[in-house]
């Protein structure tokens, strides 16, 4: 088991989401950055689906009442556990009574903390997820609260060294340059309505940074920048949407849709992140600007094997390293 | 004529004028067979796409349908499944659709109307030339069509609103409408399935739990279900 000791609301129990249920209106759900989430539960040995806690309201602190391991990554922070300061996207193994803190990032908006065993939060509808708009799944379907007191799963293999082991995604150190410069690229596909916004429109969305303002969440993030308009007035009718979904209301001002968007929505879409960024727009904070840049579908899909089976290696390494290959 | 013989008969429109689709991403798309609002035709049409690819499951990579109002979004592994192979499969499928017509379950919903904590009955009915009772008979002797679920979980967007009734979203939406509230908002009626904001109209409430995420299944209603409201009380 494990204690909150300090939290934020926004810090909830996630794992890879919920599959199956977009249909009556129940939404993928899951880590914002799988990819840091997948890595961390390798660290520890755990199944790639296994629940860890998003932490995107820092400090983070909790303390462990059983002898555990732990990893941390997603974001540039400092992670101490007791007075040891550790290096983030480290395996570290921890003893009954210590806490650790995770510190306000450097770089990057969300962290992930896996723990041998997962957080043993009951699964709903096949998932271990929040729900946060619908209030179910996680811990009490709601954020973490100082006081709770988190299970933990069982492994199902022991590990058999403990010792530390840290581990870093290809593209994370020039990502990690983006972000101190601003501003971060994200490759996007054109969407439904692309065609029907107006020249500039289309012109300035992919020539003019946007800001990532306050308003953003699990839900999506909005964003300020040059206005986009239509070219003539549109009128959609409910449709199923995917995160990465670029949506522009009236105002002009676009959103991306993320891990808790509607199922459906009726907004026109100029863009979609591609799949492969998607982790990306996840460790955005607010007032970074993002930049859009066109891809087509072959770019796309070759990003997105490129990354599954660099994370497939990963995974496959560490499980030899740590001993459960 | 019966409302199967129409569908019948549009189909060879379909097979010449192929719907829009539409990528999202490299792993769904989008069928759009939309053409000037809503069709009860078309939508029929889309419910029988979405249950041929429940059937055809086995078309490795092939992972969710979101039916929603005259359009459907496929969801595949693009690793698996190619997105161009995607959009073939999707646009074979509905060209060789036989249309169908989905026979939905009729359920009964009862409604006090005017309860709850916030409710515009009276200002909808002035709104409309309407007395309160003659604005409640029409609301509950209509029989609604569940076109679609989605937006929140368990939210079934109802179609089959009386026109007489239509009335434009609020222009500022409602920070939070209670669970159970019985809605309209344009033309479509709903129940709030949570606690959630919302832009439509509350007319009243209903003692029902539209999504339990515990209870299987979880969503109350199916699509192409017929729901009908029944006046439990008047307290405006």
């Amino acid at each position: 088991m494990i204690e909150v000791l300090s939290t934020g609301a926004p810090n909830v129990v996630q794992d890879l989401g919920r599959t199956g249920y977009l249909s009556i209106g129940v939404c993928r759900s899951g880590a914002m950055d799988p990819l840091a989430l997948s890595l961390a539960n390798a660290l520890v040995g755990n199944e790639e689906g296994a629940a860890g806690i998003e932490v995107s309201l820092f400090p983070f602190k909790l303390r462990f009442q059983v002898d555990t391991t732990f990893a941390c990554t997603g974001t540039d922070s400092v992670v101490r556990l007791d007075d040891v300061t550790l290096a983030p996207w480290w395996r570290r193994p921890a003893r009954a009574g210590q806490t650790i803190v995770i510190e306000r990032p450097k770089r990057g908006a969300r962290a992930y903390l896996a723990i041998g065993g997962g957080i043993d939060a009951l699964q709903v509808m096949g998932s271990r997820s929040t729900d946060l708009k619908s209030g179910f799944g996680g811990w009490e379907g709601r954020g973490l609260r100082r006081g709770d007191i988190l299970p933990l799963g069982s492994q199902s293999s022991p590990i058999l060294n403990r010792s530390g082991l840290g581990v870093i995604p290809q593209e994370l150190p020039e990502f990690w340059r983006e972000l101190a410069s601003g501003v971060i690229t994200l490759r996007v596909l054109p969407a439904a309505e692309f065609e029907l916004f107006t020249q500039a429109s289309r012109a300035a969305f992919t020539e003019c940074p946007y800001l990532v303002t306050p308003e953003a969440n699990r839900v999506g993030y909005r964003l300020a920048g040059e206005s986009l308009q239509l070219a003539e007035p549109l009128e959609l009718l409910s449709h199923g949407i995917v995160p990465g979904t670029v949506q522009v209301p009236p105002s002009g001002q676009p959103i991306i849709q993320l891990a808790e968007a509607n199922t459906c929505g009726g907004y026109p879409k100029i863009a979609t992140v591609i799949e492969a960024d998607l982790w990306r727009v996840a460790q955005a904070p607010v007032g970074c600007s993002l930049r859009f840049k066109l891809v087509d579908q072959v770019d796309a899909l070759a990003a997105w094997r490129t990354q599954v089976e660099a994370l497939s290696k990963l995974r496959a390494n560490l499980a030899l390293m740590i001993g459960r290959g | 004529m019966s409302t199967t013989q129409t569908v019948r008969s549009l189909a060879p429109t379909f097979v010449e004028v192929p719907p829009r689709i539409h990528a999202a991403g490299i792993g769904a798309l989008l069928l759009d067979a939309a053409t000037a609002g809503f069709d009860a035709d078309t939508q029929k049409r889309i419910l029988a796409l979405a249950g041929a690819l429940g059937r055809s499951r086995i078309v490795a990579g092939v992972r969710e349908t979101i039916p929603g109002v005259n359009n459907l979004m496929l969801l595949f592994d693009p690793l698996v499944l190619h997105p161009d192979q995607a959009r073939k499969h999707l646009l074979a499928l509905w060209g060789a659709l036989d249309a169908e017509d989905i026979v939905g379950r009729e359920i009964e919903i009862p409604v006090v109307y005017g309860g709850g904590p916030e409710n515009d009955l009276l200002a909808l009915a002035e709104g409309v030339g309407l007395g309160v009772e003659e604005f409640v008979r029409l609301h509950s002797e209509a029989t609604y069509s569940v076109a679609c679920i989605g937006s929140m979980a368990g939210f079934s967007y109802l179609t089959g609103l009386p026109a007489e009734l239509s009335t434009p979203r609020r222009s500022v939406p409602r920070m939070k409408v209670a669970a159970g509230s019985v809605i309209i908002g344009g033309v479509q009626a709903g129940v709030m399935p949570c606690t959630a904001p919302s832009g439509w109209h509350i007319l009243g409430m209903a003692d029902v739990r539209m999504f339990d995420p515990t209870r299987e299944p979880a969503c109350l209603l199916s699509l192409g279900d017929h729901v009908r409201f029944r006046v439990q009380g008047i307290e405006a």
